[in-house]
């Protein structure tokens, strides 16, 4: 039978880390993408706990993962509000419109 | 007693400068004035005692001052004949001028202020004529020199009063950069700056050379000319004499006490104070002669055609000035201190009266619109004429002594320089009695021309006033026009009062009888027992007997010339009063060469001011800010400013560019610490 190895597991959180990553630095257009590339890198961070407490045997991690799941659910919302918010204030939320703290 | 004479104006000063203002003006002005009475008369008690009477001469000596090396310095009181004689001219002037500010300054708001300079004055003009050391000499120097800068400076709202004491003090640097120079060398020569080891080490100097830049000079003919060089910034002798007539932006009391009869005269004070020095540099002597006869006659050129009241009277204090010089300059030091002594009353008395004829005539002072005054102010105008009489040499008033005798020694003194003395002095008498007579007949004698100029003048104003004030309500330019009429109707002479008459009748008896009373005491017979030895002659100096035995016509001649002077100035102002003006037009680059006061101020400006401000526009433009400034603060301000510039441009302001800052650092330490930990 096919066996997943913890690696292959910690690989696809790797990539999927490097991908939210990726989404933060790259993106210049939408900030709601920055918003989905942070809940990649949560959801990274999720697989490894859910990883590592399968294979070591201990539910601690799984309970883990459920609570980020939620922090993340309210911190997507809040920050959803947030965008909302500023797009009534500014008419835009291009990225690139944000650079108040221009030296 | 001599210590009360010379700290009792102090005191005044004290009282009236820093507690004037809460005291009030009145107190501040009877304070002062009375301390200086008591001074005055303690003066004259000195007077009689040290010169008159037989009591010693003294030196006390009141404290150090202070001691480095061979040099010491103390505070002490020299009292002898000579310092007598000017003590009581100073307190005498000095207390009957505070006597008539309270008149003459009656509506000014500073007076404490102006009561408390004075004293100060008197006090540093004192301190100058009781030291017994040439530093002490130069404390009182510069003391009155500072009292001169402020009280020319006194209406320190003009502009041209700002000026002119500004330049008084610049030209009296000059001087005193000479006056420094020689104290040192007398310093270095004598080891000594006590006039006592001075005088004793003086006979021991003569002939001595000194190597100064190469060359070997007199060391006495050297000295002597940078101490005179003081003396001539002082008392306002040919060359450094510009400042004096701007001085008169001064109150006028100022002017009759300072720029008269007491700080110009300390020139000539020094001078006889040190005539041991001088005694021994007859070349120096020669170049005093020279400059006291270019200025007596050069000063008296200009003031033929000045119309200001009080300048022509500046001039004419600049040109007996040089007459004290050539006194001192042939020899005859107790002939100068003799003309120091009436001219400080005459000259107080003419400036103190025009100060009257000023104040009787609202603040005006050109002569062309006087005039005809004699009616309105008969007391004045009495006065005035004695001083006159006093000033031309009149026989048997005070100048007909001191300056007759002055051009009696220039004529019979063998030494350099003393014949260029006798024929300029000669000549500046015959012009001395046309100015001052011409002054006598412009204002108080011919048509009343300020009738006249009363009327166009209010009229000129109000005009002005309607142009200045258009847009302002009408109701106000009618108030206006009401008091320029009733100003230009107002406009009548009138006695001064008394605070101010008592003075010129004071000075009116010295002008009168000084000459009569004291000339026996101090160039007659009675000279070597006034003086005793207060004036050092060397035995060969005989110019006292000379003076005597000349021809009488060389006698007569000063007379001569003033009665000629009289009868020009009668035929000028009297019998054809077109006369000057044609004579203006006629020798019209003379006249204008005259009335610009010989171009000096244009001269001076062409070389000293200009190139003094183009040198520091050169080093302020071209060597502080392109050298220092630049290559300085503001180059590395600058440096700076572009090193800033391009960090700014890191700070892009976008989110992402510092996450990613921060994600790659964080990759950097994880690195190298994964790095290192696994090695």
């Amino acid at each position: 039978m096919l066996t997943i190895s913890l690696s292959q597991f910690l690989i696809v959180a790797a990539i999927l880390f490097t991908l939210g990553v990726a989404g933060i630095v790259l993106n210049h257009k939408n900030i709601i993408i920055v918003l989905m590339s942070v809940e990649l890198i949560l959801l990274s961070v999720n697989i490894n706990l859910v990883a590592f407490s399968a294979f070591l045997g201990d539910l601690t991690g799984q309970v883990f993962a459920l609570f980020i799941l939620t922090v993340a659910a309210a911190e997507a919302a809040i920050g959803l509000a947030i965008l909302v918010c500023y797009y009534r204030n500014r008419g835009s939320i291009a990225i690139d419109d944000i650079n108040m703290m221009k030296g | 007693m001599y210590a009360a004479i010379v700290f009792l104006p102090l005191l005044g000063f004290l009282i009236a400068g820093p507690f004037g203002w809460r005291i009030g003006a009145r107190p501040s002005e009877i304070v002062t004035t009375s301390l200086l009475f008591v001074s005055g008369a303690l003066s004259w008690i000195v007077f009689f005692q040290v010169a008159l009477g037989t009591a010693p001469a003294s030196v006390s000596v009141i404290g150090n001052w202070f001691t480095s090396g061979a040099l010491q310095v103390d505070w002490s009181l020299r009292i002898d004949t000579l310092t007598a004689v000017m003590l009581v001219v100073v307190t005498t002037v000095s207390s009957l001028v505070h006597l008539y500010s309270i008149g003459y300054m009656r509506d000014d708001p500073s007076r404490p202020r102006f009561f408390s300079y004075l004293s100060m004055f008197t006090f540093a003009m004192l301190m100058l004529v009781t030291a017994d050391n040439l530093v002490q000499m130069f404390f009182g120097w510069e003391g009155v020199g500072l009292a001169s800068y402020l009280l020319i400076g006194f209406w320190y709202e003009k502009p041209s009063a700002n000026a002119a004491a500004i330049k008084a003090f610049v030209v009296n640097r000059v001087g005193d950069f000479g006056f420094a120079l020689g104290i040192f060398l007398v310093f270095v020569l004598t080891q000594s700056v006590g006039f006592g080891q001075i005088f004793a080490a003086a006979p021991g100097l003569a002939n001595k050379t000194i190597h100064i830049f190469g060359l070997d000079l007199d060391a006495m003919t050297i000295t002597c000319l940078l101490l005179f060089m003081g003396a001539m910034g002082k008392s306002a002798q040919f060359l450094l004499h510009t400042w004096l007539p701007d001085a008169m932006e001064g109150p006028t009391p100022v002017s009759a006490l300072i720029h008269a009869a007491t700080m110009v005269t300390a020139g000539v004070f020094m001078v006889a104070r040190l005539s041991p020095l001088f005694e021994q540099a007859p070349a120096a002597l020669s170049f005093v002669t020279i400059i006291g006869a270019t200025t007596a006659f050069f000063a008296a050129t200009i003031g033929l055609v000045q119309n200001d009241i009080k300048r022509v009277i500046a001039y004419s204090t600049c040109s007996q000035l040089g007459y004290m010089f050539v006194g001192l300059g042939v020899g005859g030091y107790s002939l100068g201190v003799f003309h120091l002594f009436t001219h400080a009353f005459f000259k107080a008395l003419l400036f103190l009266g025009a100060g009257a004829v000023i104040d009787a005539m609202h603040h005006e002072q050109d002569m062309r619109n006087m005039g005809g005054l004699w009616r309105k102010i008969p007391f004045t105008f009495a006065m005035m004429t004695i001083g006159t009489l006093a000033l031309t040499g009149f026989p048997f008033t005070a100048g007909y002594f001191s300056k007759d005798a002055i051009i009696e020694a220039a004529f019979a003194s063998t030494r350099g320089g003393a014949f260029y003395g006798f024929l300029l002095t000669t000549l500046a008498a015959g012009l001395t009695s046309f100015y001052s007579w011409r002054l006598v007949f412009l204002t108080f004698f011919g048509a009343p021309r300020w009738a006249a100029a009363g009327h166009g003048a209010g009229h000129d104003l109000a005009a002005h006033d309607h142009a200045a004030h258009d847009h302002e309500a009408h109701e106000h330019q009618v108030h206006d026009h009401e008091d320029h009429g009733h100003e230009g109707h107002a406009l009548d002479p009138h006695e001064s009062p008394f605070s101010m008459l008592i003075p010129l009748g004071v000075l009116a008896v010295g002008a009168l009888f000084a000459g009569l009373i004291f000339s026996h005491d101090f160039i007659g017979e009675g000279g070597p027992e006034f003086w005793k030895g207060a004036l050092y002659l060397r035995p060969d100096n005989h110019i006292l007997e000379a003076r005597e035995d000349i021809p009488g016509f060389a006698k007569q001649l000063p007379t001569l010339l003033m009665v000629v002077g009289f009868l020009v100035a009668v035929l000028f102002y009297f019998l054809a009063p077109s006369l000057p003006g044609r004579l203006a037009r006629g020798a019209k680059p003379l006249y204008e060469f005259l009335l610009n006061k010989w171009y000096f101020d244009e001269l001076y400006d062409a070389i000293f001011v200009r190139p003094a401000f183009s040198l520091g526009r050169l080093f302020w433009k071209g060597g502080d800010g392109a050298i220092i400034d630049r290559l300085g603060p503001d180059g590395v301000a600058a440096r700076v400013v572009d090193v800033t510039g391009r960090v700014v441009k890191l700070q892009s302001g976008y989110i992402y560019h510092y996450a990613f800052a921060m994600l790659v650092g964080l990759a950097a330490v994880i690195t190298w610490y994964v790095a290192s930990g696994v090695r």
